[in-house]
């Protein structure tokens, strides 16, 4: 069933806690590289910043695919945490994805536009892992409820290890981390001038970085569902995880778009194959 | 009133006839009997009233009066459909008997002037592969005739049950809108290509023909009936193809002619080995009741034809070259007619195939042909190219569904076709009104049409957002084919397949749409008047697009529900929090645009960032040089990945081998899973 609360809860704070990760994330990030690093409120003083800028774009249609954008973000992670449909959750993100993606194919710009072709490939990249992650937790639990997911009694990464591993790897992907920030650089303002958001500026790129903290809150979740069963361990899992991608971010320079949409596959069809044809026999017998 | 009665109290004989003759299976209560009477006359008039239709088109001359002509008819054939419909969705499976046999005679007659047509005009064209399988097949029926016409008896050679009614509307509304359609587009069509000489009659009569024998075709439970009307379909598509006579036209005939003739070959096969049986088993009915074993080889043989006619993998190409003939056709060819009738006998066999390998080799030429022609819409540049990829790769879907054969795969089945038909209907018209604009069917000349031709551009992304986005019509279906893939033997294969052909699917279809939205600066609208016709056409269909999101479960409840309850025991319905958040997902996405209507400041406009050259707002740089050149922005296409050169062989091939292994274990009685 589906409950009202937690998505209320998670659309009330999800910006707080995603916010104060991004500046742990550049706090952790500075320490790495051996620099102090901006206070862990700085990502809110960079919002508030945005917020209080002049709204200028390059169309007037472009508000329209970054509100859109933002809506069906907050629609994912809001049905995610309030129990609903795994595979509908990652379709709504699909959609959320895609509506960034026509953003930034609405202004007529050549870095928006390969940003945008960047992000589909992304897009391209990681969503057959995450269909698989969801058919493997079905398989596994016999529901794509998440409010029934988290009844499961046994820790579910402990029968799902390849899949696990698939969704971490997609998650790089997804955080927008090296190597794999190849349509919007995380940290660098070189190459293709931060891809999909090159032509946002102002109050809506502010709008674009909040949704990102949402995005970033749903996605830690959906690392935590692999450990439900014991919560514990499941925080201690999802802090690890984010250690983890900022470590890869900081230790890996950023590759062509050829070897991340392979590498992501290759590894998806191992993974999947192996681990769901063991399931699938596991089950049965 | 007395004297109005005992006017029409006279009623013709052949309706007395039918009546006395008439028997029913299913429904025993004996008052309903004359509402059902009177649903066989609207069986018989969607069958026989597109043939009326198609006669006067050979008399009519002016456009006035043969736009009069076919919009009446488009209409008399949605008001029936829909009759029928109210009728008869309650009342299950209904069978209709009367004495097939002088029918059976007539339909021998045609079958025999088809072939000496086709002959005739392969013998014209020098093809000689297409001469060698038609003579075969006519063999083959002239044996058939010969030696079974004993069996052909059939009681009940019409039936209707839920799915036929699906069926109906799908042809029925869609067919008669794209007839609609084509009066505008055809005066068109003669203005663009002059050389061209004009055929609009003929164009309109092999179309009516062809809606009627698609009605005929849903509503038969004799197999010998749902052969004759099968091969009236691949007559029709073989004209259309080549209408416009050119040498390419003629040529993309010929291969549809082949593949599809093969098929034929195959089901008149299947109707000779259910003939010779012990008992003979030409009804639709008696196939699927009787046990797998029995019909397994036949179910495999007509799924076959069914493959060539829905353009799975090693048959695609012939879908690919029906390209060549006018968009109106394309549109009914993917949407309302050829191709669906090939997966409309693969969904009706499903039973059959249920739990074999047979049926698992089946769905497995589908998944990968899902698979393979989604990568292949990649790399396509060609709008009409694109849309033929995807329709063949959704038809792969539902092949794969058919394959499974159970009762959620054929839920997910039915709602993709239904879905398909529409936006799939939708994209092609408006494709084919954007054509005649912009002289182009180059989705690289398609770059900011929402500027160009506002009003058509929407209907465009309305039809493609139905493609591929949620809470749209085709991702419910995907959904419900995912679930269903689960729960089958072997299932996960099929899933892992779908996880990889659906993130190929939203990178083409997102690539299109982005094309569409650019807003291009400094550029006209182009848009001008839109033929009344055409845009008649495309409101309905996408209303119907939206619309259909939103009583999608009530189609279920009434139609696809019954069908699943009839053959299967068991339901699939998604639950009810489902249901409720893809409902606010819909309605977000239909209120979100009309944001764009709320007062707001406005905002500033800068032109994009260039890397620090010069731009001027009509998007030019200052070159290395110091000269002026142009921006121009194109889209991936990643024609060394998913080019038609490396993957269309790998697909054929591989097709091919699931097709080898699907009549091998036909043969040695399918293995159960």
């Amino acid at each position: 069933m589906i409950s009202f609360f937690p998505a209320l809860i998670f659309v009330l704070l999800a910006p707080l806690i995603g916010g104060l990760l991004s500046g742990i994330d550049r706090k952790v990030t500075a320490h790495m590289q051996g620099r102090v690093g901006p206070s862990i409120f700085q990502p809110f003083y960079d919002v508030g910043k945005l917020f209080e800028k002049e709204n200028a774009e390059v169309n007037g249609t472009q508000r329209f695919y970054v509100i859109s954008y933002f809506i069906f973000a907050v629609f994912t992670g809001a049905l995610f945490f309030a129990g609903g449909d795994l595979l509908l959750v990652v379709f709504a993100l699909t959609l959320a994805e895609v509506f960034l993606v026509l953003g930034a194919y609405a202004a007529y710009s050549p870095y928006s536009h390969v940003g945008a072709e960047r992000e589909l490939l992304q897009v391209m990249a990681y969503e057959p892992i995450m269909i698989l992650s969801a058919v493997g937790i079905y398989m596994v639990t016999g529901s794509f409820a998440v409010s029934e997911i988290l009844k499961y009694p046994m820790l579910l990464v402990v029968l799902l290890p390849g899949i696990f591993l698939g969704f971490l790897y997609a998650l790089t992907i997804k955080l927008r981390k090296s190597p794999f920030d190849i349509s919007t650089s995380h940290h660098a303002h070189q190459e293709i001038v931060k891809g999909v958001t090159t032509e946002f500026s102002g109050p809506n790129l502010g709008l674009i970085e909040v949704t990102h903290w949402y995005e970033l809150v749903f996605l830690l979740g959906f690392v935590f569902l692999f450990f439900a069963a014991n919560w514990i361990l499941g925080i201690i899992a999802v802090i690890i995880v984010f250690l983890l991608e900022l470590f890869i971010d900081n230790t890996n320079a950023r590759v062509k778009w050829q070897l991340a949409v392979k590498s992501t596959w290759a590894i998806t069809l191992v993974v999947a194959i192996v681990n769901l044809v063991v399931l699938a026999y596991v089950v049965v017998v | 009133m007395a004297g109005s009665q005992g006017k029409f109290a006279e009623k013709p004989a052949w309706r007395d006839g039918i009546r006395a003759q008439f028997n029913m299976i299913n429904n025993e209560k004996c008052e309903q009997f004359s509402r059902v009477d009177v649903s066989v006359q609207y069986l018989l008039f969607l069958i026989l009233f597109p043939l009326i239709t198609a006669l006067f088109m050979l008399a009519v001359r002016r456009d006035t009066e043969r736009g009069w002509i076919v919009k009446l008819s488009a209409l008399a054939i949605g008001v029936v459909t829909a009759l029928a419909l109210v009728t008869l969705y309650d009342k299950g499976v209904v069978y209709f008997g009367f004495d097939a046999a002088p029918v059976n005679l007539l339909m021998f007659i045609l079958e025999m002037a088809m072939a000496a047509l086709l002959l005739w005009y392969a013998v014209k064209y020098r093809k000689s592969l297409a001469l060698c399988l038609v003579l075969v097949q006519t063999a083959l029926i002239v044996w058939f005739e010969l030696t079974c016409s004993r069996a052909s008896d059939i009681a009940n050679p019409l039936f209707c049950d839920p799915f036929s009614l699906i069926m109906a509307l799908i042809i029925g509304i869609i067919g008669s809108l794209i007839c609609v359609y084509s009066l505008g587009y055809m005066r068109h069509f003669y203005e663009h290509h002059v050389e061209i000489p004009n055929r609009t009659n003929t164009f309109f009569l092999i179309i009516f023909v062809f809606i009627s024998a698609m009605f005929g075709l849903v509503f038969s439970n004799s197999l010998i009936w749902v052969y004759f009307f099968w091969e009236v379909t691949t007559l029709c598509s073989f004209l259309l193809i080549g209408f416009t006579k050119t040498e390419e036209a003629t040529n993309n005939a010929f291969t549809a002619l082949w593949m599809n003739v093969l098929g034929g070959i195959a089901f008149i096969a299947a109707l000779i080995w259910l003939a010779a049986q012990p008992v003979p088993m030409l009804g639709l009915d008696q196939v699927l009741t009787a046990g797998k074993a029995l019909v397994l080889i036949p179910a495999a043989l007509i799924g076959f034809a069914g493959l060539t006619k829905a353009a799975q993998m090693p048959f695609s190409s012939w879908l690919l070259g029906a390209m060549v003939a006018p968009t109106p056709v394309s549109a009914l060819l993917h949407s309302s007619t050829m191709v669906k009738a090939g997966v409309y006998i693969l969904v009706r066999l499903a039973p059959v195939y249920a739990f074999t390998t047979t049926g698992f080799a089946l769905s497995l030429v589908g998944a990968i042909t899902f698979l393979v022609a989604s990568a292949l819409a990649i790399s396509q540049t060609n709008a009409k190219r694109v849309l033929a990829y995807s329709t063949i790769s959704n038809l792969g879907l539902v092949v794969a569904c058919a394959g499974i054969g159970t009762y959620e795969a054929i839920w997910a089945a039915v709602l993709l076709i239904i879905f398909h038909a529409i936006a799939k209907s939708l994209l092609f018209l408006s494709v084919g009104t954007v054509e005649h604009r912009i002289r182009s069917r180059e989705i690289e000349d398609m770059n900011g049409l929402i500027t160009r031709t506002p009003r058509l551009a929407a209907m465009m992304v309305i039809g493609i957002a139905g493609m591929f986005l949620a809470p749209f019509g085709m991702l419910i279906s995907k959904w419900a084919a995912i679930q269903a893939f689960i729960s089958a033997p072997l299932g996960f294969v099929l899933v892992i397949i779908l996880a990889f052909g659906s993130a190929f699917t939203v990178f083409f279809w997102a690539k299109w749409m982005g094309k569409l939205i650019t807003v291009t600066p400094d550029t006209k609208n182009v848009e001008g008047p839109v033929d009344r016709n055409e845009w008649i056409a495309l409101v309905c269909l996408a209303g119907l697009t939206t619309v259909t999101c939103f009583i999608y479960p009530v189609i279920s409840k009434i139609l696809i529900e019954p069908f699943l309850s009839t053959y299967y025991g068991s339901i699939a319905r998604l639950s009810q929090d489902n249901i409720l958040i893809m409902m606010m997902m819909l309605f977000l996405i239909v209120i979100l645009p009309l944001s764009i209507l709320l007062p707001h400041r406005r905002n500033r406009q800068l032109p994009p960032y260039m890397g620090g050259v010069v731009t001027s707002s009509d998007m030019h740089f200052t070159n290395a040089l110091g000269g002026r050149t142009s921006v121009t922005l194109g889209n991936y296409y990643l024609d060394g990945w998913f080019g038609e050169a490396k993957l269309k062989m790998a697909g054929v091939y591989v097709c091919g081998v699931f097709i080898a292994a699907m009549l091998v274990t036909a043969l040695f009685g399918g293995m159960a899973l």
